[in-house]
């Protein structure tokens, strides 16, 4: 490994926090400076983002790549320990990548109260705090990073948020924080309680993955997968701990709204495929169900919650959590199927809805609502845009061709077969629920489209110039679209990376059943 | 051509990209590109097809006298991606059945777009309109190409979302939307059952997708019953929607909103017949899940129940239309219905000859009727109110939509007859003498039917617009595709008629050979007294239903349900459509989106919000508490009793009612600790 390889990784999560402490010396009036260091700091890391995408090794994805493991906190065992696998990847790609699209989007769309010295130093913090999650690999190391991101957010939606800001920063930060507190005692636990061959105690995820919460007890791996679950749920959201998001998601200006929905959303699915499954096996399939059945919930839950909004922010934010429901529906099968599919999910949720929450915002923007009942005749006054939102509802109902079929339709498929163990009859009830799911999902989706697109233009609009899409909307957009064409149409890009690791994680649960579901042989494949 | 089978459906999709990026600037508007995409398609596939006839029978099937000589299928196939080691494939898989399917399909779809050149000049968004049927058209050969039921997905969700767009075409006024949504949740709710065959079979047969997979281990006897039957029922749900069966039929006939180019597309050659294309390509999935034709199950099974009940219930409802589209498109679903069943009586051949004639006649039928209404009714679908003795004026019109007219009747020699005489026949004799029955009054009732439509039509006196306007014969755009149609539609059914089997030869497959040969099955031939009794129906039919309009004949009929109570209901009931609309629009759409969905966000918004802020509220109370009564009051001894009451109670309610969310704090991290003493306790020990 060369000094550059061995330096990229911790880049890539820092060179964002460097360019927020220069941007503080940047006098608040030059503004256009302040603008341009904030997007070459998230180009250049985007840039390191690239070189390790293009140095990272694709035939061995289930090992960390790029690792560096140095003392930290000694005083508590707690180590530097960062790499990269192919779980990672996906998500630190799509987290430097939406960053730089935030940024350009931004470029003059800064919401009330102006400030984009203030916002820009929040937007580049916030960006360390998700790529160090999606790249630690110690416990404490990975709470750090997952607090990090939570104070910027807050301001963000405090600061910058739609009239309601006040309610809705605080839930957002408290409702998180109360996850995190469960969370950390679980971390403290599983330092107490997993002895390494060694006999001695770690924070290291890898090591701990490596014995599989051996020696703790049924009753104890239980309650700690518990504190885990409740600290990633209510990140994801799931139902029923969910609320914090409607609100956080309609108050927050267009960007946070994106964030939020691409990245932010992920730490918590990201926690149970990277720490709370590998590390808790045994507690994981005895959570399985609930898991399930939580997650279906959220998905028929999410969709009635959508038919009954009149806001369309509100009415997308509803969306993700029915979207985040297939996801962790993947989760709970702990089959290879289903964890490929929900880091596919994972992926496509944070272009789809991350762009509906732009062409929200774009719209909000224009005609100075977000009502349904208001809205209309889009695709006569800004043609592009009209017809860009008809794609991404196509592609949020999970299209096949676009990207979000794959984490659609694959995590339906890992139900019919979930991991040995696993109660089958409950799992392909799932399997039909989730699939009526889908018919709500186009249910809602299109209702949307047909109140903000078709149709003809409300009298109150009539002789209001709407101008079409803008320079930087082009420049935010194209990327994204081009990225849920090309995921659609060649879904092994995110396949062939996560499947390794996927299968490492579900090693534990001895694969699932193989082509003996019905009890006799069929002829496999040619 | 077979072995590269995949340039077929590419050139349609490369070309819908290069409308949508090129079209507004080239002189055609995009036309051209579309019409060259979808002929190059087309002269492909005719390729294809005289190499398919080529090909050598060097498939043996089956011993002594029950041995079959089949032409082997071509597959090329390349993994798309893997999957927990499981190599995902995508490729083409070309039968006789591919074949027959392209070449209608890049025919039918290469005729509408001629056509549409003219019936589509200066519509607001041809450029569009034209890259939408590009995607179509590719949508379905996709679909018929594809060697796996994944990839099969693909094809047909393409379809449903161009069909969304183009029965959508006009979005500016909420009906059409309204039918555009109405198609695509339709055919969705249908497509559940897609999603969950597709993971049921994927495990039944060793993680593939691969068709020919699927069909030799069904028939093969290596996957149980059971989970093929539960298989054959989820992908019946996908082909009950997309193919516009009872009871989700309904979508088809509010499609008409669309262009009516499209209808045709829609209706011949693309999106409906995907079912029944789905149907006859998973064969033995469905031929052994339902035991269709085994011996000892019954004299009926699902799909031909399905497919019996569609028959009748829609052509009993194209009576009752004004609209001539809706007539057209009642009659598709009750021809579809034919078709499914069929398959679920064991007539494969039939089934799919049947599609074949009737994409010649069906698309005839359509383009007749939007060129009545581009040259003759001044835009209108309504017979009633505005047609009427247009055959004076649009002679080429009349004459190709009473050939149609008559072909799908069954008229002899014309395509239907015989299409309808082998599905019938084979019905018979494979011991489903029921449905024989059912097929012969739909025939009937078809023959009526459409006696009807094209005596309101060009007979009798010019009504409303017919009258107003100057009725004449439309341009040769779309003539040329009208006569061309008009030719197959008598022609066509000669393939397989006057004792001749092509086309049974043709399409056999290996499946098929191999379904039939295990119950003993042997292809029907034709039948005279047959075809003497079919004929005889349809001519009855038309017969008397031209009693009835022309002669006015029939006395105790006509007006009956102007006289008759019980007469005057039964046809309330059919213009309501069997309140079928109602029960799905304003019961179950209207109730999860209007009560159920406002009460899920009301148990939102109250209970669980509630929870969470009510959290807040309490730990505010508690803390308050704390401060007031141990700190203050206790410590400092000082207690006025009655004061306390009525202050106490008042800062209670003053906190409840702020519901302030700094408040969540005590109350989080109390729970938080109440976990944290609980892990200590059980964890510790």
């Amino acid at each position: 490994m060369n000094a550059f390889d061995h330096w990229a990784l911790s880049g890539a999560v820092f060179i964002p926090i460097l360019g927020a402490v220069l941007l503080a010396f940047v006098p608040k009036r030059l503004e256009v400076e302040i603008k341009a260091v904030a997007l070459l700091t998230t180009v250049v890391t985007a840039g390191v983002g690239v070189y390790l995408l293009a140095h990272f090794d694709y035939d061995k994805t289930h090992q960390l790549q790029y690792a560096v493991d140095r003392s930290w906190i000694d005083v508590i065992s707690s180590r530097y320990h960062i790499g990269l696998d192919g779980i990672s990847l996906p998500m630190l790609a799509l987290s430097m990548f939406i960053s730089v699209l935030c940024i350009v989007y931004s470029w003059d769309h800064f919401p009330e109260p102006h400030n984009p010295k203030a916002f820009l130093i929040l937007l580049l913090v916030l960006e360390t705090g998700m790529n160090g999650t999606f790249v630690a690999q110690d416990l404490i190391l990975f709470f750090v990073f997952f607090e990090l991101v939570l104070l910027p957010m807050y301001f963000m939606i405090g600061v910058w948020g739609g009239p309601n800001r006040q309610y809705a920063s605080i839930k957002f930060f408290l409702v998180t924080l109360f996850g995190s507190a469960l969370m950390i005692l679980s971390f403290l636990a599983l330092y107490f309680k997993v002895t390494l061959p060694d006999g001695s105690h770690t924070f290291d995820i890898v090591k701990l993955a490596s014995v599989h919460g051996a020696g703790i007890a049924h009753g104890a791996q239980l309650l700690i997968f518990g504190g885990l679950f409740i600290g990633f749920a209510i990140k994801v959201p799931m139902f029923p701990f969910h609320t914090w998001l409607p609100d956080a998601h309609t108050e927050a200006p267009t960007v946070g709204s994106v964030i939020l929905a691409a990245i932010l959303l992920k730490l918590g699915t990201y926690g149970f495929i990277r720490i709370a499954i590998p590390i808790l096996p045994e507690a994981a399939k005895s959570w399985a169900p609930w898991i399930g059945v939580l997650a279906v919930i959220g998905i028929i839950y999410g969709a009635l919650g959508c038919l009954a909004q009149r806001d369309m922010k509100r009415l997308i934010a509803f969306s993700s959590i029915a979207h985040m429901g297939f996801v962790m529906l993947g989760i709970s099968t702990l089959t290879t199927y289903g964890i490929n599919a929900a880091i596919f999910g994972m992926v496509a949720h944070g272009l789809i809805t991350g762009m509906l929450f732009f062409l929200a915002g774009s719209i909000q923007e224009r005609f100075h609502t977000r009502e349904l009942d208001r809205l209309g005749g889009l695709l006569l006054q800004a043609p592009r845009m009209g017809w860009i939102l008809g794609f991404c509802a196509m592609a949020s109902l999970g299209l096949p061709g676009l990207a979000g079929f794959w984490g659609e339709f694959p995590a339906i498929l890992s139900t019919y077969s979930p991991a040995v163990g696993l109660n089958l009859a409950l799992f392909r009830t799932f399997m039909v629920i989730a699939s009526i799911g889908t018919v709500l999902a186009a249910g809602y989706l299109l209702w949307m489209l047909q109140r903000v697109a078709f149709g003809t233009v409300k009298a109150e609009f009539e002789h209001e110039h709407i101008h079409d899409m803008h320079g930087p909307e082009y420049l935010a957009w194209t990327p994204i679209l081009v990225l849920i064409v090309l995921l659609g149409v060649v879904p092994g890009i995110v396949f062939r990376v996560t499947d390794k690791p996927v299968q490492k994680v579900t090693v534990a649960h001895v694969e699932q059943r193989r082509s003996v579901v019905t009890g006799q042989t069929a002829v496999g494949q040619p | 051509m077979l072995d590269h089978a995949w340039l077929i459906p590419a050139i349609p999709a490369v070309m819908f990209w290069l409308i949508l990026g090129f079209g507004k600037r080239l002189p055609g508007k995009g036309h051209e590109l579309g019409i060259a995409g979808v002929g190059a398609s087309f002269v492909l596939s005719c390729v294809a097809a005289v190499q398919w006839i080529g090909r050598s029978t060097d498939v043996t099937i089956g011993e002594g006298a029950h041995v079959e000589h089949v032409r082997k299928a071509v597959e090329h196939s390349t993994t798309w991606f893997d999957i927990g080691n499981v190599h995902i494939r995508v490729g083409t898989y070309i039968d006789g059945l591919s074949v027959a399917l392209l070449v209608v399909v890049g025919l039918i779809s290469l005729l509408v777009h001629v056509y549409s050149t003219a019936y589509m000049h200066d519509d607001r968004r041809y450029t569009h309109y034209f890259a939408a049927l590009s995607l179509f058209t590719a949508g379905m050969l996709t679909l018929v190409s594809a060697s796996s039921a994944l990839q099969m997905l693909f094809g047909w969700e393409a379809m449903g979302v161009c069909s969304f767009m183009l029965i959508g075409h006009w979005w500016e006024e909420k009906e059409n939307s309204n039918a555009a949504l109405k198609a695509f949740l339709t055919t969705r709710t249908g497509d559940v059952g897609f999603l969950i065959g597709l993971s049921i079979l994927f495990f039944a047969n060793g993680q593939t997708f691969d068709v020919r997979v699927w069909n030799a281990n069904a028939l093969g006897g290596h996957v149980s019953h059971l989970v093929l039957l539960m298989g054959a029922i989820a992908l019946m749900g996908a082909v009950v929607g997309k193919s516009a069966q009872f009871p989700l039929h309904t979508w088809l006939p509010d499609a008409m909103a669309g262009p009516t180019p499209v209808s045709a597309l829609i209706h011949a050659a693309t999106m409906v017949v995907a079912g029944v294309f789905l149907f006859s390509r998973l064969y033995g999935v469905f031929f052994t899940g339902f035991s269709i034709a085994a011996p000892g199950h019954g004299t009926f099974t699902v799909p031909a129940v399905i497919g019996g009940i569609t028959i009748i219930i829609a052509a009993l409802l194209a009576f009752v239309q004004d609209d001539i589209k809706k007539v057209l498109a009642y009659s598709t679903v009750s021809q579809l219905g034919y078709m499914v069943m069929a398959l679920g009586v064991g007539a494969w051949t039939g089934a799919i000859f049947h599609l074949f004639t009737h994409a010649f006649f069906k698309a005839c039928l359509f383009l007749g009727a939007g060129s009545v209404s581009h040259s003759g009714s001044h835009h209108s679908f309504d017979m009633k109110r505005d047609m009427g003795g247009l055959r004076k004026h649009m002679p080429i019109t009349f004459a190709t939509f009473g050939i149609a007219s008559l072909a799908l009747a069954g008229i002899f020699p014309l395509a239907g007859f015989w299409s309808k005489d082998d599905i019938l026949v084979t019905a018979g004799h494979n011991g489903y003498e029921l449905f024989m029955v059912v097929g012969l009054i739909g025939a009937f009732m078809t023959a009526a039917y459409m006696t009807r439509c094209v005596w309101l039509t060009f007979y009798g006196e010019p009504r409303g617009a017919a009258a107003e306007h100057h009725p004449h014969e439309s341009p040769a755009a779309i003539t040329a595709p009208l006569v061309i149609l008009a030719f197959l539609s008598i022609t066509a059914g000669w393939l397989n008629g006057f004792g001749f089997h092509y086309f049974g030869h043709w399409t056999t497959n290996e499946t098929l050979v191999h379904a039939l040969e295990r119950v003993n099955l042997v292809e029907p031939r034709f039948s005279f007294p047959a075809a003497i009794i079919s004929l005889a129906v349809a001519g009855s039919g038309i017969l008397l239903a031209w009693l009835y309009f022309e002669k006015r004949a029939l006395g105790p009929l006509q007006d009956l349900a102007a006289r008759n109570a019980l007469a005057a209901r039964l046809k309330l009931v059919l213009v309501r459509k069997y309140y079928l609309d109602d029960l799905y629009e304003k019961v179950i759409v209207a109730g999860i989106a209007g009560p159920i969905a406002r009460g899920a966000y009301w148990f939102n918004q109250t209970v669980i919000d509630g929870v969470v802020n009510g959290a807040g509220v309490g730990a505010k109370a508690a803390g308050h508490i704390v401060y007031d009564i141990i700190d203050q009051k206790v410590v400092d001894g000082a207690i006025n009793g009655a004061g306390f009451t009525a202050e106490e109670g008042g800062t209670l309610l003053r906190i409840i009612q702020t519901g302030r969310v700094q408040q969540y704090a005590a109350a989080l991290f109390g729970a938080a600790a109440l976990f944290g003493l609980a892990l200590v306790f059980f964890v510790g020990t």
